[in-house]
C-alpha cells in the first residue's frame, strides 16, 4: 500500500511530531521566569557587542560552487550506477570521459590556485617599531 | 478524498505558502529559508507523480546546492553591516509589470491544464524510473549526457574565475 517515498513521508511526519511534541511539552511544563541575564546572548557575563552579521570570506563562495558542480555530478552518478552491470565496460568508458572532463575544470581551478585558502595576512608591528629608539628615550629621560 | 489527495494538499499548502513567504518577506534571509520549503514541497510533489529520480535530483541540487549559494550569496553581500538587509520599495510600475506578468502565466497555466486531454499512466508501485533513465542516458543520449560535462566544465571554470577576479 505505501510506497518506498510514502515511507519516506511518514518518516518525515514522525519526526516533526516527535520534535514538536517535545518542544510544546517542556513548553507547558517548565516555569517561565525571563530576566535581563538570562535572556542576553551569553550567559558567561560576556557583553556582545556589534551586530551579528558579519561579512563571508568569499572563499567559501568559491568552494559552494565547486561542491554544486560536482553535487550534479553525483547526481547523474544514480542512474549510471543502476544500469552499469548491464551496460559493463561500455557505461564505465562513457563515466570515464565524464570524469575526465570535469577533471580538467578541477585541475585547472586548482591549478590557478582558486581553491587555495585564502589566509589573512595580519601585519605584526616589528619590534623596532614598538621599542623607542635609544637616542630619544635619553632625551626623554633627561627633560623629565 | 482519499489519502493521495490529503498528501498532495499538504505539500501544495506547503509549497504555496512558503512561496508566498518568499514574495512577500522584507527580510532576505527570511526568504531563503523559506525557500527550502519551496523547493521541498516541489521535490515532495515529484515524488507523488513517481519521479523519484527528479524528486531526488531536485533535493540534492536544488536543497542541497543551490539554496546553500543563496545563502552564501546573501552573507557574502558587502553593505550589511548594521543594517537589516530589507527588499527596497517597489514603485507602481513594478507593480503593473509583476501583476501582467502573473496574469499571463496563470493564464497559460489554464489554458494549458483546458485543453490537454489528461491521460494518467498506471502506477505500478515497484516501477522505478531510474532504470530506464540510466539506460537512455548510456545509450540513446549517451552525446547529451557527455556534453553535460562539457557544460558542467564550463559552470566549473567560468564560476571561479568570476568569483575570485580581483
Amino acid at each position: 500500500m505505501l510506497t518506498d517515498f510514502g515511507i519516506i513521508l511518514l518518516f518525515l511526519i514522525i519526526s516533526v511530531l516527535f520534535v514538536g511534541a517535545g518542544l510544546v511539552t517542556a513548553a507547558l511544563l517548565r516555569p517561565s521566569r525571563p530576566n535581563p541575564v538570562k535572556n542576553s546572548t551569553y550567559e558567561c557575563g560576556e557583553h556582545p557587542w556589534g551586530g551579528s552579521w558579519v561579512r563571508f570570506n568569499p572563499r567559501f563562495y568559491v568552494i559552494a560552487l565547486v561542491f554544486l558542480v560536482f553535487d550534479v555530478e553525483l547526481v547523474l552518478l544514480f542512474p549510471w550506477a543502476v544500469v552499469f552491470k548491464d551496460l559493463g565496460w561500455f557505461a564505465f568508458l562513457a563515466m570515464l570521459v565524464f570524469f575526465a572532463v570535469l577533471v580538467v575544470g578541477l585541475a585547472y581551478d586548482w591549478a590557478k590556485g582558486y581553491l587555495e585558502w585564502d589566509k589573512p595576512s595580519p601585519q605584526t608591528p616589528k619590534l623596532e617599531d614598538l621599542v623607542l629608539p635609544k637616542k630619544i628615550f635619553h632625551k626623554q629621560q633627561k627633560d623629565s | 478524498m482519499g489519502l493521495e489527495s490529503i498528501v498532495f494538499y499538504l505539500f501544495a499548502v506547503i509549497v504555496v505558502a512558503s512561496a508566498l513567504v518568499v514574495v512577500l518577506s522584507k527580510k532576505i534571509m527570511y526568504a531563503a529559508f523559506s525557500l527550502l520549503f519551496t523547493l521541498f514541497g516541489i521535490a515532495g510533489m515529484y515524488a507523488m507523480l513517481m519521479a523519484d529520480f527528479i524528486a531526488v535530483a531536485q533535493i540534492m541540487i536544488y536543497v542541497g546546492g543551490i539554496l546553500v549559494l543563496i545563502v552564501f550569496g546573501v552573507m557574502l553581500t558587502t553593505k550589511i553591516t548594521g543594517v537589516d538587509v530589507k527588499t527596497g520599495p517597489t514603485g507602481k510600475l513594478n507593480y503593473i509589470a509583476g501583476g501582467l506578468l502573473a496574469v499571463m502565466v496563470a493564464g497559460s497555466l489554464a489554458w494549458l491544464y483546458t485543453s490537454n486531454s489528461w491521460i494518467s499512466a498506471p502506477v505500478n508501485e515497484t516501477n522505478t524510473s531510474i532504470n530506464a533513465v540510466g539506460n537512455l542516458l548510456l545509450t540513446e543520449y549517451l552525446l547529451a549526457f557527455e556534453v553535460g560535462s562539457v557544460l558542467l566544465l564550463i559552470a566549473l571554470i567560468g564560476a571561479a574565475l568570476i568569483a575570485r577576479r580581483k
